[in-house]
């Protein structure tokens, strides 16, 4: 069976946050009227459309030719993606500055071209750059180093 | 008169020094992400705004507005130089830009760029001071019926200025609805959507969204394939046009300005249409539309100065009535919030620092952009070619950086991932950001001026008709579908975005 995968796909995803949206209002919200509506009325009426225009658009690409897209960049999906979750971990107890420096080090490898020591030189750079910018100079609220590492970066950098 | 009391009030905002640095690394800024590849104006805004929270709310809309409207001049340098719109409204201008380029009149393409953006940027900041407060004082009058009406003709333009598919546009409108929806409700403090999790309750942070669905998406689809960029003119030079290309300029560039000042205030997208339109409009009246494609100064000069004065009044609907038309509308949106300012018609008279001071900072922005812009081409050129691998680590630090500072809270990170697969997926098949993030912004607003008309009327869904100005504007978002879905609008239509990309 030809079919194009861009529908197809984008079709089963509006289906997919519909069917979810959708149940999660069924068990859990107060759907109410139209003259007082619920927490859940907005939001079933948003899924069920959802569904209903997910459904159209996977029909719509049954039938058609596929087009060449070209291949995934697998590595770059998988480091972009899993560095704003290292981050979100580890800032609490690390701090910003390692945080920044071992998310921008694995960061840079997503990119083919990418060589160790630009690697290195890069995050340092970064970690410094910004927390010169930001911390010291726009003074955002970020500790610079957590309490899991300060005992030992407070005799070298003091309390920070 | 009140015009000039209200522009000399906004000026003398404007030109405090404080202001008029953060005025100049806003437009320095813009320029830069205009000119670099793989971020736009929205990531970039998304990822500074939680930066400018220490800054003062005049100061802090200053520079993200600077940011907006210097991408529409970098963005220009890359379309001329190497055929790489930097920036979406660009399009256009590269295709006579480059031809002027590579016959070797690279310096007056950009010039004609530069200028006609400046004289257009003059007169929308004109048009933005005339016609936002009526239209804030009109606004005044709009109960939660006929707000909900406007928002739906706001989306509805949305999706008809989307590119592709409209099927898909709608979908991604309600996927972003659905996702504004989740935490507390407004009215029964039900949990919706939050799995329990307490940090969700405030809603899903709209600055992860937005990095997410526009940031790491892009980024994403530049390492899918990643090439060097090859500058073709190293050296600029000849920047001053001469009396013959001043003569040819002139028609476009205030018929482009016009142009682009009326459909600047549609949602959706004002500054892209607005290019494509004074192209069309260009190529159609002139003498010589054979030269069009080949290197033709009119079509540099009309569709920069339409984008330029499309960005600008695109201010006006976010200004006056708190409705985005378009993704960076929606970021400053946000901004305001943060910032305690509650966006609507009432900014005007509440907040004259800062709305004037806005309107006026765009004047002076627009005159920093020329400088910055002509004498200092080289450098920009030179910009060009730093390779893409040292350019996305710093983007993703900042972003994490800014959007973890704003609240402190993890799972603004995670939501951030979240929004990157499903931005970079929905993007490969085929569907465009903008619509999912104004759906995002509006859902909330949408709902909440639903549910209290419903609540006014006893439930009598009519009351949108029978409300003079909420049907009016349900029978322009009525007409506006039925034209967009008619089959010779709807073929012409694909032809034109197929043509953009």
């Amino acid at each position: 069976m030809t079919f194009n995968r861009s529908d197809v796909g984008a079709g089963a995803i509006f289906v997919g946050i519909g069917l979810f949206f959708g149940l999660m209002t069924l068990y859990g919200l107060d759907i109410g009227t139209a003259r007082r509506m619920g927490p859940g009325y907005f939001p079933i009426v948003l899924s069920g459309l959802l569904v209903v225009f997910g459904i159209t658009t996977i029909l719509k690409g049954i039938g058609h030719e596929d087009v060449e897209r070209g291949p995934l960049p697998w590595r770059g999906i998988a480091i972009l993606l899993g560095v704003p979750v290292i981050f979100g971990l580890l800032i609490r107890p690390l701090g910003i500055a390692p945080v920044l420096l071992v998310t921008t080090f694995i960061t840079s490898f997503a990119s083919r071209r990418m060589s160790l020591i630009v690697a290195l030189l890069l995050s340092l750079g970064l970690t410094v750059f910004c927390i010169l910018v930001f911390v010291m100079g726009l003074g955002l609220p970020l500790r610079i180093f957590g309490p899991l590492v300060e005992p030992w970066t407070r005799p070298i950098f003091g309390v920070r | 008169m009140d015009l000039i009391s209200n522009l000399s009030l906004g000026l003398s905002i404007a030109l405090q020094p404080h202001n008029l640095a953060f005025c100049f690394v806003g437009c320095l800024l813009g320029t830069l992400v205009g000119v670099l590849p793989g971020i736009g104006p929205t990531a970039t805004i998304a990822m500074l705004l939680p930066i400018t929270l220490g800054l003062d709310p005049s100061t802090s809309l200053i520079m993200l507005a600077g940011i907006y409207y210097g991408a529409q001049y970098g963005g220009s340098t890359t379309a001329i130089l190497i055929n790489l719109p930097g920036e979406s409204s660009s399009a256009v201008t590269a295709i006579d830009g480059y031809q002027m380029a590579k016959r070797g009149r690279a310096g007056i393409a950009l010039a004609a760029a530069a200028l006609g953006s400046f004289f257009a940027g003059t007169v929308a900041t004109v048009v933005l001071a005339l016609f936002a407060p009526p239209l804030a004082k009109a606004a005044l009058k709009f109960g939660s019926p006929e707000y909900f009406s406007l928002m739906v003709l706001g989306l509805v333009c949305a999706i008809a200025l989307a590119h592709g598919s409209i099927l898909k546009a709608t979908a991604m409108i309600i996927v972003g609805l659905l996702f504004g929806l989740v935490g507390a409700d407004l009215y029964s403090g039900a949990q919706r959507f939050t799995f329990g999790i307490p940090e969700l309750s405030d809603e899903l942070n709209f600055v992860s969204v937005a990095v997410g669905v526009f940031g790491i998406a892009e980024i994403l689809r530049n390492l899918q394939n990643e090439t060097d960029r090859d500058v073709m003119v190293k050296k600029v030079t000849g920047l001053w046009p001469t009396r013959e290309d001043f003569r040819r300029m002139a028609g476009p560039v205030v018929r482009g300005t016009a142009l682009g000042s009326i459909l600047g205030v549609l949602p959706g997208g004002g500054a892209i249409l607005a290019a494509f339109a004074s192209y069309t409009v260009e190529k159609r009246i002139s003498r010589r539309p054979q030269e069009f494609g080949k290197g033709a100064i009119e079509g540099v000069a009309g569709p920069e100065s339409a984008n330029n004065a499309g960005a600008q009044t695109s201010f006006i609907p976010m200004l006056t009535l708190g409705i985005p038309a378009n993704p960076v509308m929606a970021l400053m949106i946000g901004a305001m919030i943060i910032q305690g300012i509650v966006p609507g018609p009432n900014v005007v008279n509440q907040n004259p620092e800062l709305f004037w001071g806005i309107i006026a900072s765009m004047w002076a922005g627009n005159l920093m952009l020329v400088l910055l812009n002509l004498p200092l081409i080289g450098l920009w050129v030179r910009l060009l070619t730093i390779p893409y691998y040292l350019l996305f680590p710093a983007i993703m630090a900042f972003a994490a950086i800014g959007i973890y500072s704003i609240n402190s809270n993890p799972y603004d990170l995670y939501t951030l991932t979240l929004f990157g697969a499903l931005g970079y997926a929905l993007v490969r098949f085929g569907c465009e950001p903008a619509p999912l993030l104004l759906g995002f912004v509006l859902g909330p607003m949408l709902e909440e001026h639903l549910r209290r008309a419903m609540i006014i009327s006893r439930g009598d869904p009519t009351v949108f008709l029978t409300r003079p100005i909420s049907a009016v504007l349900l029978v322009i978002a009525a007409i506006v579908l039925a034209v967009v879905l008619m089959p010779s609008v709807r073929r012409k239509r694909e032809e034109v975005f197929v043509e953009e990309d």
